[in-house]
């Protein structure tokens, strides 16, 4: 029977066995990247977003060109949630890198900070960071980690060409804001911009909403993490909900909306085929890459509420820079010599020359460049008069994980605001119970 | 491979008969002689010994047994990776009371349906075209087979963009024809049935690929016999393909079936499970919570997963096994 | 003539089904990042095939032959590892009847099943030692696959006559001559499904290399998609070059095999 199979194909069977252990028992190495010189070597876990990536790295060029003894290398990790499962996994099996870029507010409370990160209390540098900033990545009454990047406003961005043409004032009221879209829409543009591919970018309206929420009622916050406000039965919040649906009502979307993602609305905003997108200022980086020429024709500004004498910008805190518990010894003292630096005048240059910063930074002594877009800059004002507020999930460790699925549905017409504010509570219901909260 | 001299050619004449025979329901001598055999196998050394389980067992029982039923325990946990609080049944409870989950049910049970139904049906079909003598067989496999290649992130990215209700190719299409294309993936009506034609789409080069290797099985004799009796194409068909490429059905279906009822990555690549909740199955609901890091809670749905998919598919693959025994 | 006009329909339906979708791919990644920030059929106004081929290989330090180099490597490994142990299981398990079977077929199919739990797996690779090692992936790509092999191997094996098994037993060879110089040969045909489909998957798996070898420099393909694809952009262009270029090897593997599949027709496994 030997002649069944010819004794050579064995041996080829074999061989081809045997290389691919051999082979798989030596690792690919370091294809392309660049000797790290002596001393210690940190690595820095960044997510692999374009912008976070080009911040990250400009960060530990800046850093490892001052020859400290210290070298940094940047690793990545995909964004979102599956991001967000790999610190939690790697964090809990003791495995994560020497220093890592995560979400503040509701996500860093997720990861367990007392249990897993290092505190930086004793660093020289506290005393410059902000305090809303301080309170994002504080748990028990320790800090444990430094901004990565400015603040990030959530407003309108909205077309200034269409604005000039139809002679249009920058609105501070909801009431105004909605004048002006029926004009926009009488002048044949679409007012309101929405891009339900990208499922998360229809939240904007409802969280963006979150200053006047707070002008409203400002222990909303407070009673939202006890268990005892509810978006449903609370009608400041409530209204957040109804303006996403009285946008869709009236029918000022753009036609497309349920089937586009957040380049395609960049580009109805820059072409001036939509008026206004309700969207984070981390856009502005997307636009100024995609359509260069036309970022001095785009503005930002706050939601409007009901009060002009409210208006005021929801803030989203930038993400922290964290050392974990298991870096030890010579790496921490590394790693604590490159958080001072991100926390410095020099990190923050470091910072706005590597990408499109998002708004002002929470260091002191750190100013933007004047050659700011144009959008970023409208975003000052709020700072210097003080009217603004962080978003919701930085003042409360809970959000429903299902409200990008509801606002999609509420923007659509498939639901109703009251049911969607009661959907949503129950959603928060099931979050708070997960994180153990007293009071639910 | 193929034998030249005469000894082992009768052997393999014999043992065809022999299987024939035992495919056919009418024993022979021969098909008594090998009933017989297992007894006088159990007085020698067998060969077919136990411990060639051995190395399987041992990687997939320490690296995917003992750590299933780890995780089984915490299904009944509070579990956030870094601690856990036992809740006893409460995380079955909350599962239970998820409200996409009665539209997961259903959607999870149409999309099994109809994925592994038509990679049945399609799968056999090109199988049997592509065995045949036609003109560029070559290319036509690869073309067939190239979707399963793909990544699914790249399928699910082409055909968004391919299903656009407005600037996608598929509408503009239709309306060059006069007709006025839904909004594949935006519409809920549409949604779920968009992504299981992908799917079906993406996946019907493995049925076919199965069925091709259980096809060029089946001895060419059987094939000879047909033509010499004048047999037509459908009877040739009808009376050799289909039975003896029972084998390659049951692997079709009992494969497409736990892959439909367990399938979410192309559905979270093309919709997420929307507009809103609309195409969400019992995967992508579980998927969610574990994104949300309810992470208890989301093993708890895994156990009635698997539960539901158990009590579908252990039934159907004893049937089908047993039919398979009984010819 | 029939078989001809038949032959020409599977050309066109074919066509229009399974190669316009990668005409679309393929044409969107000759675009530039303007052009191509919404997709379309239309014929890109400039030509950067050169351009946007450089980009994408050198992206992040050169990470896609990273990934190539990975991901060979983990595919060549742990495929011939399912193969072997897949095929002895499937082998026993069809050809010898034990009360053992049952819970054996039960067991194969949960691994179909059941959804593999990430962090005990993790905690059983740190204590063996392996996590964070090639071979430690390579072993778990073993034991997340073998059901599927065993399934399909364990069909196509019942297809083989015992009297095969007889003969080989009468000709003095024990078990593993049996197995290895005998059976394993006839199943040709199935094994090359095996190899193909699990090449597949094993080469286009990220999430498991991503949790168990994790690391820039432990990067496989489908990771690089990652690179042009993000929450706030999406560059469409590179991502349809990039997803190509991770295309092209086990589309050549397929062809390479496809010609094999037909080689088993003509020469026949079980003809003799």
């Amino acid at each position: 029977m030997g002649r069944v199979l010819p004794r050579r194909r064995i041996g080829a069977l074999a061989a081809f066995a045997v290389g691919a252990l051999v082979l798989s028992g030596c690792s690919a190495g370091d294809l392309g990247s660049s000797d790290s010189g002596s001393g210690t070597t940190i690595s820095f876990l960044a997510d692999n977003s374009d912008s976070t990536l080009k911040t990250a790295q400009g960060l530990a060029d800046a850093f490892n060109a001052k020859n400290t003894g210290v070298t940094v290398k940047v690793e990545t990790r995909p964004q979102g949630t599956e991001g967000d499962n790999i610190v939690k996994t790697r964090l809990s099996t003791g495995d994560m890198s020497d220093v890592f870029m995560y979400n503040s507010g509701s996500l860093f409370a997720a990861i367990k900070p007392e249990q897993n990160l290092a505190p930086l209390d004793d660093q020289p540098y506290v005393g410059d960071l902000d305090k809303t900033f301080k309170s994002t990545v504080s748990a028990g009454g320790k800090l444990f980690g430094v901004p990565f990047g400015g603040a990030t406003g959530g407003g309108i961005l909205y077309n200034k060409a269409v604005y000039a043409k139809l002679g249009l004032q920058v609105p501070k009221t909801w009431a105004d804001f909605e004048t002006n879209n029926a004009k926009i829409k009488a002048a044949g543009i679409a007012p309101v911009i929405q891009t339900y591919q990208d499922t998360w970018t229809s939240q904007l309206i409802v969280l963006a909403d979150f200053h006047n929420v707070a002008a409203a009622q400002p222990d909303f916050a407070e009673q939202y993490t006890a268990g005892k406000a509810k978006y449903a039965s609370t009608p400041a919040a409530l209204r957040s909900f109804q303006r996403l649906q009285e946008v869709h009502d009236q029918g000022y979307l753009t036609s497309d909306f349920a089937s586009t993602k957040l380049e395609a609305g960049i580009k109805h905003l820059a072409d001036g085929t939509g008026a206004h997108y309700p969207m984070l200022t981390f856009a502005v980086a997307t636009l100024v890459s995609q359509s260069p020429d036309k970022v001095n024709d785009v503005g930002f500004f706050a939601l409007p509420g009901d009060d002009a004498a409210k208006n005021g910008l929801t803030v989203w805190e930038p993400a922290g820079v964290y050392i974990p518990k298991t870096t030890t010894g010579a790496k921490l003292d590394a790693a604590r010599k490159f958080l001072q630096f991100v926390a410095s005048k020099d990190g923050c240059d470091a910072i706005a020359k590597a990408s499109t910063p998002n708004g002002p930074f929470l260091v002191k002594g750190c100013a933007l460049a004047p050659d700011l877009a144009a959008p970023i800059k409208d975003m000052q004002p709020y700072f210097d008069s003080g009217a603004n507020s962080p978003a919701l999930e930085f003042l409360s460790p809970v959000k429903g994980p299902s409200l990008e699925q509801i606002t999609v549905e509420v923007g659509s017409g498939i639901r109703k605001a009251d049911a969607a504010a009661a959907l949503y509570d129950q959603d928060v219901k099931k979050q708070a119970q997960q994180l153990g909260l007293p009071g639910w | 491979m193929v034998p030249r001299t005469a000894g082992p050619r009768v052997r393999v004449e014999e043992a065809l008969a022999i299987m024939t025979t035992t495919t056919r329901p009418h024993p022979t001598e021969a098909g008594k002689h090998t009933g017989a055999e297992p007894r006088r196998r159990t007085t020698v050394k067998s060969p077919y010994p136990y411990w060639f389980y051995l190395p399987a067992a041992l990687v997939y029982g320490t690296l995917f047994l003992v750590p299933t039923f780890a995780s089984f325990y915490f299904s009944l946990t509070r579990w956030t990776l870094f601690d856990h609080e036992f809740i006893g049944l409460d995380n079955f409870r909350q599962f239970f009371d998820e409200p996409a989950l009665v539209k997961g049910f259903t959607n999870t049970i149409v999309y099994a349906v109809v994925t592994s139904g038509l990679k049945v049906v399609l799968g056999l079909l090109l199988a049997v075209l592509l065995t045949s003598r036609i003109p560029a067989r070559g290319y036509l496999r690869s073309v067939v087979f190239f979707p399963v290649l793909v990544s699914t992130i790249g399928v699910g990215i082409t055909f968004t963009v391919l299903m656009n209700p407005e600037h996608g190719l598929i509408n503009q299409s239709l309306g060059v024809l006069g007709v006025d294309g839904p909004g594949w993936l935006t519409d809920p009506k549409w949604a779920l049935l968009s992504v299981a034609l992908v799917d079906v789409w993406k996946g019907v080069g493995l049925a076919t690929l199965i069925y091709i290797a259980g096809i060029v099985s089946i001895p060419q004799e059987y094939f000879e016999a047909a033509s010499v009796d004048g047999a037509s194409a459908f009877g040739r068909f009808r009376h050799i393909v289909l039975p003896l490429a029972r084998p390659a059905t049951v692997t079709v279906i009992i494969l497409s079936l736990i892959g439909g009822l367990r399938s979410f990555d192309l559905i979270w690549a093309m919709t997420r499970g929307g507009p809103g909740f609309t195409s969400d199955v019992i995967a992508s609901v579980i998927y969610k919570q574990y994104q949300a890091g309810f992470y208890g809670l989301s093993t708890a749905g895994n156990v009635v997963l698997f539960l539901v998919v158990t009590a579908v598919i252990v039934p159907l693959f004893w049937f089908l096994n047993r039919k398979e025994v009984e010819q | 003539m029939r078989r001809h006009l038949t032959g020409l329909a599977a050309i066109l339906v074919s066509g229009v089904v399974f190669v316009v979708p990668f005409a679309f791919i393929a044409v969107n990644a000759l675009k530039d990042r303007q052009q191509s920030a919404l997709p379309d059929f239309s014929w890109p106004a400039h030509f950067r095939l050169v351009d946007n081929f450089v980009e994408v290989v050198k992206a992040r330090d050169y990470m896609l032959i990273i990934a190539f180099i990975n991901s060979t490597i983990l595919t060549v490994a742990s495929v011939t590892g399912m193969v072997v142990l897949a095929a002895m299981v499937a082998f026993v398990l069809q050809r010898r009847a034990s009360r053992w079977n049952g819970v054996i077929n039960f067991l194969v199919l949960s691994g179909l099943i059941i959804p593999p739990a990430v962090v005990p797996t993790i905690w059983v690779l740190q204590r063996l030692g392996l996590f964070k090692t090639m071979p430690g992936l390579i072993l778990i790509e073993i034991a997340f696959g073998l059901s599927f092999s065993i399934l399909l191997f364990r069909a196509f094996i019942s297809t083989i006559p015992r009297e095969l098994d007889e003969a080989a037993v009468l000709d003095g060879a024990g078990p593993l001559r049996l197995f290895f110089r005998v059976v394993l040969p006839l199943l040709r045909p199935v094994a090359i499904t095996v190899v193909v489909v699990q090449s597949v998957a094993v080469f286009n798996d990220f999430t498991n290399p991503l949790y168990f070898l994790p690391g820039d420099q432990n990067a496989t393909v489908q990771l690089t998609l990652y690179n042009f694809s993000s929450q706030f952009t999406t560059q469409y262009n590179l991502l349809f070059m990039d997803v190509l270029l991770i295309t092209v090897p086990p589309l050549l593997m397929f062809m390479f095999f496809n010609r094999q599949i037909v080689a088993g027709m003509t020469s026949g496994a079980i003809k003799g």
